[in-house]
């Protein structure tokens, strides 16, 4: 019961603060409520039996990626105040109308999957012999899925590098 | 388990534990002051109190009464909120600190620590990686160059010292296998020697990054009086000042636990496996514990007094260029060594 | 689900109707927040940690696109010095 509480609170908190994210017209309080957002979410993920990954999630994604931003928006703003936000109207309906082209496909499937049961899922997960959540993150990890974590590596390497490149004033 | 054990209990726990650490952060201030002035041939604070002991005090009534400014244009919202930003990740770090072990006070088990997550290394890890934000969001708050450039100088000292300081906590996880604080105690205990033995490249890693993690010299380019007119908390004053201040402090003493639980045994006493020097246990567990985090403190002081401050490039420098390649060379290490022993061992 | 639903649908609204590209990019992360989550809940409602796994490579792709797409944007604001989406036309010369 408390559980369902603290869902509910905390998903409240999430929409409510991607929706400042989206509408907010300075671009630096967009960024706070993004972090803001993520720490909620980090918070929703410990709910969902997922510690390991609500920690990942403030370190990797509310501590770094949203610490770039921030990085870039401060670089970028150093010169111009807060851009006018001049809405050309027919963009928003625009914008709207494909939001609720895909609220539309997402209930459908929604609708379908209730209607006729998801087969059975494969069970991976009895196969894991240890217990802890981050040790079984990390079984699965290395052993069945070494590969998409070594080409991850690579992906985070040359997106690394290709950032410095970049960025670089002078090559 | 009784209403009073979940939650009475943690509440008295976290309850003690901040009170202490506030105070413990407010005297760090005295203490810097005493040992820099000793170190220079000087005395210190003398006049408030026996031996200066009650200066704390004093500098704690006058930050208060301050008047509090704000600049004009500044961004109200954020610029309250950075010096909270910047407390509030030091003071919940210690909710994974292990001060001791399971005691029994009053007829009923108790942990000395406020909990015991099962990823307790990483939570603290991230947790420092979003005090991050108290000083960016300071630096453009104060809607002015100086402190802007200040505190971005600061922040990319801030996170490229993470990476390095993370690489070293993973030569630790592999050594004790567990990401659980109190765990890692325990298998330092089950090891026999403490950590900054077996890794002392690891240590010493962690100890510059924990350096310059809190900005502290020869780091403390972004908060120099001479450099950038007082850096990222020039335009604070008054309270919001304090509480800068205070994270810092904080910080320090956060970095010196860690650096305890981590790599000198947390609560153990010198020795645990030898029974021999069992007449140590006289002294409890979270004394030594104390005894520990204090001698690091006063090294974090001593190296203030002596070492002069590093540029800003050679800082980033060495971040980069030397300590990141040491530990990730000393992450490779262990994991062979381990992977070694576990083999051999079974 | 719903929630990660709505939170999808709010990054793309944003996507679409915000013109600064820095904030673009960021409700590209609110959707593949939006993704992780749903992730997250199956993995947990499945006993499956299969999801954990998938959503830990989420977060590092983003990661790697966060890098490389605002290391694009400050190059481009040193040429052009704008961040407005409709100014940034170059193949239109």
């Amino acid at each position: 019961m408390a559980e369902a509480i603290a869902f509910y609170v905390i998903s409240a908190f999430v929409l409510g603060f991607a929706i400042m994210v989206v509408s907010t017209r300075d671009t630096v309080h967009s960024v706070l409520f993004l972090v803001l957002d993520f720490l909620f979410v980090a918070a929703l993920y410990v709910l969902l039996n997922s510690p390991f990954l609500a920690v990942i999630q403030i370190l990797v994604y509310a501590g770094g990626i949203v610490v770039l931003y921030l990085f870039v928006v401060m670089l970028v703003n150093l010169k111009r105040p807060p851009e006018a936000h001049q809405d050309p109207h027919r963009r928003t309906k625009l914008g709207l109308g494909l939001a609720a082209a895909v609220l539309l496909e997402l209930g459908a499937i929604a609708g379908a999957s209730y209607s006729s049961p998801a087969p059975a899922v494969a069970a991976t997960a009895a196969n894991i012999p240890v217990t802890g959540n981050t040790e079984q993150v990390g079984w699965l990890l290395y052993t069945s899925y070494l590969i998409p974590f070594e080409i991850a590596s690579m992906l985070l390497l040359v997106a690394m590098i290709g950032a410095i490149v970049l960025a670089k004033r002078e090559l | 388990m009784s209403a009073v054990d979940t939650f009475f209990i943690p509440l008295l726990k976290i309850v003690i534990v901040l009170n202490a650490t506030l105070v413990a952060v407010t005297y760090m201030v005295l203490l810097e002051r005493k040992v820099i002035a000793w170190a220079q041939s000087r005395l210190g604070p003398m006049r408030v109190g026996p031996y200066g002991a009650l200066q704390p005090v004093a500098d704690a009534i006058k930050l208060m009464i301050k008047e509090d400014i704000t600049p004009v244009k500044a961004d109200k919202w954020v610029f309250t909120a950075a010096p909270i930003i910047s407390m509030v990740p030091a003071l919940i770090v210690y909710a994974v600190i292990p001060f001791g072990p399971e005691v029994s006070l009053f007829g009923r088990k108790v942990a000395l620590y406020i909990t015991d997550v099962n990823v307790g290394l990483l939570y603290i890890v991230s947790v420092a990686s979003v005090g991050v934000y108290g000083i960016i969001l300071a630096g453009y708050a104060s809607n002015s160059k100086y402190p802007l450039l200040a505190s971005l100088r600061a922040s990319a000292q801030l996170i490229s010292y993470e990476v390095a300081v993370t690489l070293t906590l993973v030569s630790v996880i592999i050594m004790s296998g567990t990401l659980s604080m109190v765990g890692i105690v325990r298998a330092q205990e089950h090891a026999g020697v403490w950590y900054a033995f077996i890794q002392p490249l690891a240590f010493g890693i962690f100890f510059i990054g924990g350096l310059a993690e809190t900005n502290r010299a020869p780091f403390d380019l972004p908060e120099a009086e001479q450099e950038l007119t007082g850096g990222f908390h020039t335009e604070y004053s008054g309270m919001r000042f304090a509480l800068f201040f205070l994270a810092e402090y904080a910080n320090m003493i956060v970095v010196s636990s860690v650096a305890t639980t981590l790599f000198f045994g947390g609560w153990l006493r010198p020795f645990p496996n030898i029974a021999a020097l069992g007449f140590l246990d006289i002294v409890p567990s979270w004394m030594w514990f104390l005894v520990k985090s204090f001698v690091f403190l006063y090294i974090f002081i001593w190296v203030r007094a002596t070492l002069p401050r590093y540029r800003y490039d050679q800082l980033m420098r060495l971040g980069w260029k030397v300590l990141i390649p040491l530990a990730i060379a000393n992450l490779v290490i262990t994991g062979i060594v381990r992977v070694v022993m576990l083999g051999a061992g079974g | 689900m719903l929630l990660s639903a709505a939170l999808f649908i709010i990054g793309v609204v944003g996507v679409m109707v915000r013109r600064n590209i820095i904030i673009i990019f960021m409700s590209i992360e609110l959707i593949l927040n939006a993704v992780n989550i749903n992730l997250i809940a199956f993995s947990a409602q499945l006993q499956n940690q299969v999801g954990q796994v998938f959503a830990i490579f989420v977060i590092a792709v983003a990661a790697a696109e966060a890098a490389v797409g605002l290391g694009i944007i400050l190059a481009f604001y040193r040429n052009k010095e704008t961040v407005n989406i409709d100014e940034m036309n170059l193949m239109r010369w």
